[in-house]
């Protein structure tokens, strides 16, 4: 039993640090002191930074142009960008299909690929959800119809985050009606640029415009293009899950959100003028936040030295999504509730400071934290069915 | 990092989970509580001495296994699972660890050998009417009288106190907190029935006069008593979580076979949800839990901050288990044919001891890092 990093990881720390310090453009330092949301193109910057340094994909293997990290440095390297707040890279491209292109894919989808999702120089976006196929996936209706050397694709995605500066997006599409209606999905790659294909942004309760609707019409995709065999899309799908989970644990994300909500408590005055973080009340729910997180970084940490055994995650991390996105939550809602009346400012550079004008913004768009990447009722239904061995109806 | 238990740590949690599989289950702690006697069995706890789980945290050099309090922990998690009414928690990581701690080694060897043989029980009284956790907050005294020390005061809710050979017993004197050893005989003790069917004393200390020889004097006895409960609390969640962990398991086994509208009640979705929450929690529990009995051996504040964080979920995520598995069962839940509901009291108790979640959050909360 051993709780500590070894010196060699806490060096790597310091390196990390050191570098992100060095590094980190001063515009994109400012808006993370400002917990600000960061645009894709602000994103891409970073991206581009992390790729020169060699450290964009620290999960990929060598061979496809990963720094062959153990899991405890990819750990730490992840842990190290979130408390220094920079933008969080897009993960549809990196963490999402790459690692199914290099399982599933060709010798050629891989060279065509990899290399420019490694680089950033082609953006990707997810398209999994419709309008009728949110929870219940595989009930999804894009359909794909067979014209020879190609298919050509008919419906609507949602969600699909950030489409707008995407040049690609894999997509679940039906390319069968027969049988259970999980075996009529494949996995297909789309350019953006197909003739056909068009985006519509929509503003979340955040004022950001990351939602978007993308429909296809008549959109003719090669079959060069499919990943994966056909009307086998959906064990990709099922493959991507794991991936999916064990991202938003957001233990970086909410120790952050715990130091902001530190800022305010001594920033905003309670009883008798004394600022809050001098009053029992808000101390303690700031210590009970503090306490349950370490709960939870304690439970990261275990799943981290499974990995580090070499055990993929399992259903187990269900477990660190679910209470992640809580406590993201409860940090953002405990940051509302200490800015008090402040916390109506919208956008509202006069009324607030800087470092607290996000904070409703991110409250509003915090919401989705439980909902994306398998709302917690999903990841509850697993956990049921896979751990605890629940009946089924 | 590493999560891992050695192999012999292993083969000692088996070893546990199979007496109390085999020799030690809920339905004798029942019947022991039930009976008139002490609530549990001394040749037990000899067979325990002998095995040397009594020994186990202690270091070689005062007649210990060299284990660390982790291997306390695995001992009392597994203990907590079938309700084993040994006074593990009080005699070995409260009155033991107390005695370690503050004791020389003619003490270690006069008081802490036999207990870890299975001969004796030590209990630690700090406890007083009416006081919650702070144990500064004492109103017995000591005072000299010669080469001697007389200790005048009450102790109540002494953990197993009713079955002690020796107490620890703390007083105050003109020169601050002391810690001695009294001979449970040389007080009165009531013995009293906890709520969890778990016994203890209130003691009466009338003028008790005992030497020089008796005082812990290796430590401040403050930072002893510090250092104890923290030990005992960290201790209260190791017990805990076997508690969390058998309610889990019964609950979930009973939503399987349970049938009503026809159907498997573990089929029904909001069910099903309340065991997931119920899973978690257990597995919020095991970390923080791993992390308390980790750093409860260490110095400062990330011990302190540790084991009450430990705590808090106990507090929390324990009693949404023990809460949740009432409400699972149904009416059978809160009979006491029904081991639920022995398990439910038990957590209540191991919140309680050495803190209970507004006392521990408000100790987090006051040595909090502003930023």
């Amino acid at each position: 039993m051993d709780l500590s990093f070894s010196p060699e990881e806490e060096a790597f720390r310091q390196e990390v640090r050191a570098w992100i310090a060095q590094n980190m453009p001063p515009h994109l330092k400012a808006k993370a002191e400002q917990a600000a949301h960061f645009e894709m193109p602000e994103v891409m910057e970073w991206h581009k930074l992390l790729y020169a340094k060699g450290w964009v994909a620290p999960h990929w293997p060598k061979e496809f142009g990963g720094p062959g990290f153990s899991a405890t440095q990819r750990f730490i390297l992840g842990e190290e960008m979130e408390l220094a707040g920079t933008p969080p890279l897009s993960p549809f491209g990196l963490v999402m299909v790459a690692p199914l292109i290099m399982r599933f894919g060709s010798d050629a989808q891989r060279q065509r690929f990899l290399p420019k999702i490694l680089s950033g120089e082609e953006v990707w976006c997810q398209g999994y959800s419709e309008p009728n196929a949110g929870s219940d996936l595989a009930s999804l209706r894009t359909m794909a119809v067979d014209a020879g050397d190609h298919f050509v694709v008919t419906g609507q995605k949602t969600w699909t985050t950030y489409a707008q500066y995407a040049d690609w997006i894999f997509c679940l599409v039906r390319t069968s009606t027969e049988g259970k209606k999980q075996q009529g999905i494949s996995f297909l790659l789309i350019d953006m640029k197909t003739p056909g294909v068009e985006v519509k942004p929509m503003q979340t309760l955040g004022d950001t415009p990351a939602f978007c609707d993308t429909f296809f019409d008549n959109a003719k995709v090669p079959k060069e293009n499919l990943l994966g065999p056909l009307n086998g899309g959906w064990n990709l799908a099922k493959a991507l899950l794991g991936h999916e989970r064990t991202l938003v644990a957001a233990v970086g994300q909410t120790r952050r959100n715990l130091r902001l909500a530190k800022r305010l408590a001594a920033h905003h005055l309670g009883a008798n003028g004394k600022p809050l973080l001098e009053d029992p009340h808000f101390r303690s729910k700031l210590a009970r936040l503090e306490m349950r997180l370490r709960a939870h970084q304690m439970t990261n940490y275990r799943a981290l030295a499974e990995q580090q055994k070499g055990h993929h995650p399992g259903p187990e991390s269900s477990i660190l999504k679910l209470v992640g996105s809580m406590l993201v939550q409860e940090a953002d809602e405990l940051c509302m509730e200490l800015m008090g009346q402040s916390s109506l400012a919208w956008h509202d550079d006069e009324a607030v400071e800087p470092f607290e004008r996000w904070v409703p913004p991110t409250f509003c768009y915090d919401r989705a934290t439980t909902i994306y990447a398998g709302s917690n009722e999903i990841q509850k239904n697993i956990i049921a069915k896979l751990i605890l061995g629940m009946p089924g109806a | 990092m590493n999560f891992d238990l050695t192999d012999d740590q292993k083969m000692l949690a088996k070893t546990v989970a199979d007496f109390g599989k085999k020799e030690s289950t809920v339905e004798r702690f029942r019947k022991l509580r039930d009976a008139d006697g002490l609530g549990f069995e001394k040749a037990t706890w000899k067979k325990m001495g002998e095995l040397g789980w009594l020994a186990i945290p202690f270091p070689e050099e005062v007649g210990g296994l060299g284990g660390s309090f982790v291997d306390a922990g695995i001992v009392l998690e597994q203990l907590g699972k079938t309700l084993v009414p040994e006074p593990y928690l009080s005699s070995v990581v409260l009155g033991g660890h107390a005695l370690w701690l503050g004791g020389s080694s003619t003490q270690h060897e006069k008081f802490l050998a036999p207990m870890m043989e299975g001969d004796t029980i030590l209990a630690l009284a700090f406890a007083e009417r009416n006081v919650r956790f702070d144990p500064r907050c004492c109103a017995t005294t000591a005072r000299r009288e010669g080469d001697a020390w007389v200790i005048s005061g009450e102790k109540a809710f002494v953990l197993d106190g009713h079955a002690a050979d020796h107490l620890v017993v703390a007083a105050m004197s003109d020169q601050g907190m002391q810690l001695f050893v009294v001979d449970a005989a040389a007080c009165e003790r009531k013995t009293v029935r906890l709520m969890d069917g778990h016994r203890a004393a209130h003691v009466k200390l009338v003028d008790v006069k005992v030497g020089e020889d008796r005082r812990l004097a290796a430590r401040p006895a403050v930072e002893v008593l510090e250092r104890v409960l923290d030990y005992g609390a960290a201790g209260t969640v190791a017990e805990g979580l076997g508690v969390a962990f058998a309610m889990l398991w019964t609950t979930v086994e009973y939503l399987k076979t349970r049938v009503q509208f026809d159907v498997k009640i573990g089929t029904f979705q909001a069910l099903q949800h309340r065991t997931v929450d119920m899973f978690v929690e257990v597995e919020l529990l095991k970390s923080i839990h791993t992390e308390s009995v980790v750093r409860a051996s260490e110095e400062g504040t990330e011990r302190t901050r540790a084991v009450s964080a430990a705590k808090l979920q106990l507090a929390q995520g324990g009693q949404l288990v023990s809460r949740q598995a009432i409400q699972l069962h149904g009416g059978v839940g809160v009979t006491d044919e029904h081991d639920i509901g022995l398990w439910f009291k038990r957590m209540h108790t191991l919140v309680t001891i050495c803190g209970d979640e507004s006392a521990h959050v408000a100790r987090y909360a006051a040595t909090m890092d502003a930023s």
